[in-house]
């Protein structure tokens, strides 16, 4: 593809300094996105996904800082601008972001209109019957009726205040659009009307989007690219109909396993055993290993590189090209995973001292 | 066929708006919500049976039902044989919920963040009496905990709910409904608030549990895509309404109900060859509101394939195959296609 580059990402860290240590919620990401393409990004909670839309934004919340790494948007370096810099520069116009639970988003006290105008009040000073023709218009593209400009949050239902929530994300034709679990609060039924309105905008209207979701059968349907995320790192990046044909990485194979399909009868769902690292303190090697059926000697202690396998990048030493690497033994566990060693893991967030219990409230 | 575990009976549940006295002194009608309105289902032992559907059609208030934490405005209830809509005194209404367990939607705020693991299963325990020293009990607690593969169950007892991942949590709470040893459990959207890998783990659990435990789920979910896997039965519910419901296998393999087609083409496909262009969803609007529910089928408004006496009758039950039953006037009549255009 050829078409502009509108966004490239280039080793990207993102850390939370907190007291108790430094959290790598992102670490090392790159991956580049051109004008009308779509990426998805997924994984389960808490592998980094939101915190590197944040990133995009340069929105990160402290104690977050982005560490190091470059975020070439259309040419301005994101990563460098300052707070006003970035409000003015790149919020709204050049990159917006449709958040996570965007119904409650809303101010009930005001009009759908009186929220909706503010962009265009702040950014192009426009207001009064022209901002409002504007945010009808874009009501419209979204499969809403004009007059929902005058009615209040608490009137609509879900699907029309995400709807409304879309349509003021797209007022100032950003290049890019970030879409933060978009539907996941919604019902079936409206959430394939909000895809299928998705899918179409963004041909319409030829943007960028990204969407993050832990949910890989919504982004089939939306997304050109896939980049799968664990543990702060991007694992696998490639297209996604390489990656939903043949996932590479053992994580991104658990993971599309895990989707039940409705058209066959199953035994048993896959499913990943464990739960994700505590990120002040990651497993050393590869991050995955100790939840990975596929883990080597070798993935305890070194980390892994970025292999290109056949257009797919994968983090993951089983594509190595080093003998030493491609004949290490397979890992030897006990058990794959127990739920000891993750309580501990807890534990150790807060503090490891082993509460005691006090002398039992409930004996009577 | 064996004598269903659970029977329902034209169960009915109205609830009534509490009018303002201004409005009382204008004579405004009084507005009812009919959340549930006359629902038949049979579950049999050991025999799953999920209900699906959107957010207000009234799917939880089912549940709440069957728990009797809500008293039905008409119908009848049954279990194992005995009209449970009908116990009107506390004794006995212990004696049924000692048999009867639910499960909520959100681990993360149906467990007590002030008791630790141990309190909290202990709870049921105490109020039903069983165990008579702090020994039995924490045996019994620690054989709860092993069952739902908390292991090894000391390291849990002392731990508060913030100490616990959402899948651990909602384990636990899978625990506290087992350890009265159930006959039958509501699980009211269990795996909804977890994620995709998570829910796996905990939908197989609680499916292992079924024989280990001789246990019955009563699934409400909206994701359509687990029931398959879990249950053996569904029904779909429409606005206070099963409009279909069956063999799970046969209803969505051959779904009747122009709804529950509509249900399956919405569920998202993880194939990008499928599901790249834009489905036709062939529904529009929104659910209506149950104090407003249409005239004749309820389901007219929004049908793609309404006709004129839809709008005047409502739909008797048609059987459409063996144990498969649909509320429309033209079940088995109307064909499923996913289509999909470029």
């Amino acid at each position: 593809m050829d078409s502009k580059m509108v966004l490239e990402v280039d080793e990207l860290c993102t850390h939370y300094l907190t007291t108790d240590g430094e959290v790598m919620a992102l670490d090392d990401a790159s991956f580049k996105l051109h004008r009308g393409e779509s990426i998805g990004i997924a994984g389960e909670s808490g592998c980094g996904k939101s915190t590197l839309a944040f990133s995009l934004l340069n929105q990160v919340q402290p104690p977050g800082q982005i560490m190091s790494g470059s975020i070439d948007l259309d040419g301005i370096q994101v990563a460098d601008l300052t707070e006003k810099e970035a409000r003015k520069k790149i919020r709204w116009k050049k990159v917006s972001m449709v958040f996570q639970g965007a119904m409650e988003i809303m101010t009930p006290v005001y009009t759908v209109g009186h929220q909706m105008v503010e962009p265009l009040k702040y950014h192009k000073g426009i207001e009064g019957k022209k901002a409002r023709d504007i945010c009808e218009r874009y009501l419209e593209l979204v499969n809403l009726d004009g007059s929902i400009f005058d009615r209040y949050p608490h009137e609509l239902s879900g699907g029309q205040k995400q709807r409304v929530i879309i349509a003021t994300a797209l007022l100032l034709e950003p290049d890019l659009v970030i879409l933060d679990e978009p539907t996941t609060a919604l019902d079936v039924v409206v959430e394939a009307r909000i895809m299928n309105d998705l899918k179409r905008l963004r041909r319409e209207l030829d943007i960028s989007m990204i969407f993050i979701t832990h949910d890989l059968s919504i982004l089939a349907e939306v997304s050109d690219n896939l980049a799968i995320m664990y543990a702060g790192w991007i694992v696998e990046f490639g297209s996604s109909k390489d990656i939903y044909k043949d996932p590479k990485h053992p994580y991104t194979e658990k993971l599309m396993a895990a989707i039940p399909d409705i058209r066959t009868d199953i035994e048993r769902l896959e499913y990943i055993p464990g739960v994700p690292p505590n990120l002040i303190n990651p497993p050393a090697g590869c991050r995955f290993h100790p939840r990975c059926h596929k883990a080597m000697e070798v993935c305890k202690e070194l980390e892994p590189e970025t292999y290109d396998v056949g257009g797919v990048r994968v983090k993951c030493h089983l594509y190595s090209e080093d003998e030493e690497i491609a004949e290490s033994e397979e890992a030897q566990y006990e058990t794959a995973y127990d739920d000891e060693a993750a309580a501990e893991a807890y534990e150790g967030e807060l503090g490891k001292e082993e509460i005691e219990e006090p002398d039992e409230i409930m004996e009577e | 066929m064996a004598e269903p575990l659970f029977k329902a009976r034209n169960l009915t549940k109205h609830f009534q708006i509490t009018q303002s006295f201004f409005q009382k002194l204008r004579g405004k009608e009084k507005q009812v919500v009919r959340a549930v309105d006359g629902v038949d289902f049979d579950i049999y032992w050991k025999k799953n049976f999920s209900v699906v559907g959107e957010s207000g059609c009234g799917k939880t208030t089912v549940g709440k039902l069957m728990m009797r934490l809500l008293d039905p405005t008409a119908g009848h209830m049954y279990m194992k044989g005995e009209d449970i809509s009908a116990i009107s005194n506390r004794q006995q209404l212990k004696a049924y919920r000692r048999q009867t367990q639910m499960i909520y939607q959100d681990p993360f705020s149906a467990l007590d963040p002030r008791h630790r693991i141990r309190t909290i299963l202990e709870e049921p325990l105490m109020i039903h009496d069983i165990g008579d020293s702090r020994e039995e009990r924490t045996d019994m607690i620690h054989e709860a905990l092993e069952e739902v593969r908390l292991t090894p169950p000391e390291k849990f007892l002392r731990r508060y709910p913030h100490m616990l991942s959402g899948g651990q949590k909602q384990r636990v709470s899978l625990a506290r409904a087992m350890i009265l040893n159930p006959d039958f459990i509501v699980a009211d959207e269990p795996v909804s608030m977890l994620d995709v890998s998570v829910r796996a783990e905990v939908l197989n659990l609680m499916k292992d549990l079924i024989d280990e435990e001789d246990v019955t789920y009563f699934y409400i979910t909206h994701d359509i895509s687990t029931t398959r896997f879990f249950t053996d039965y569904i029904g779909v519910m429409y606005l206070g309404d099963i409009v279909e419901k069956g063999r799970v296998g046969d209803v969505l393999d051959t779904p009747s109900h122009p709804y529950t087609q509509a249900l399956l083409v919405a569920v998202p496909e993880p194939d990008p060859e499928r599901g790249r262009g834009v489905k036709k969803v062939p529904i529009t609007g929104e659910i209506p509101s149950g104090t407003n529910i249409p005239s004749g089928c309820r389901f007219h408004p929004r049908c793609p394939h309404a006709k004129e006496i839809c709008e005047k009758k409502d739909p008797e039950e048609i059987k459409v195959g063996k144990e498969h039953t649909a509320k429309c006037h033209f079940a088995g009549e109307i064909e499923f296609d996913i289509e999909v255009a470029k």
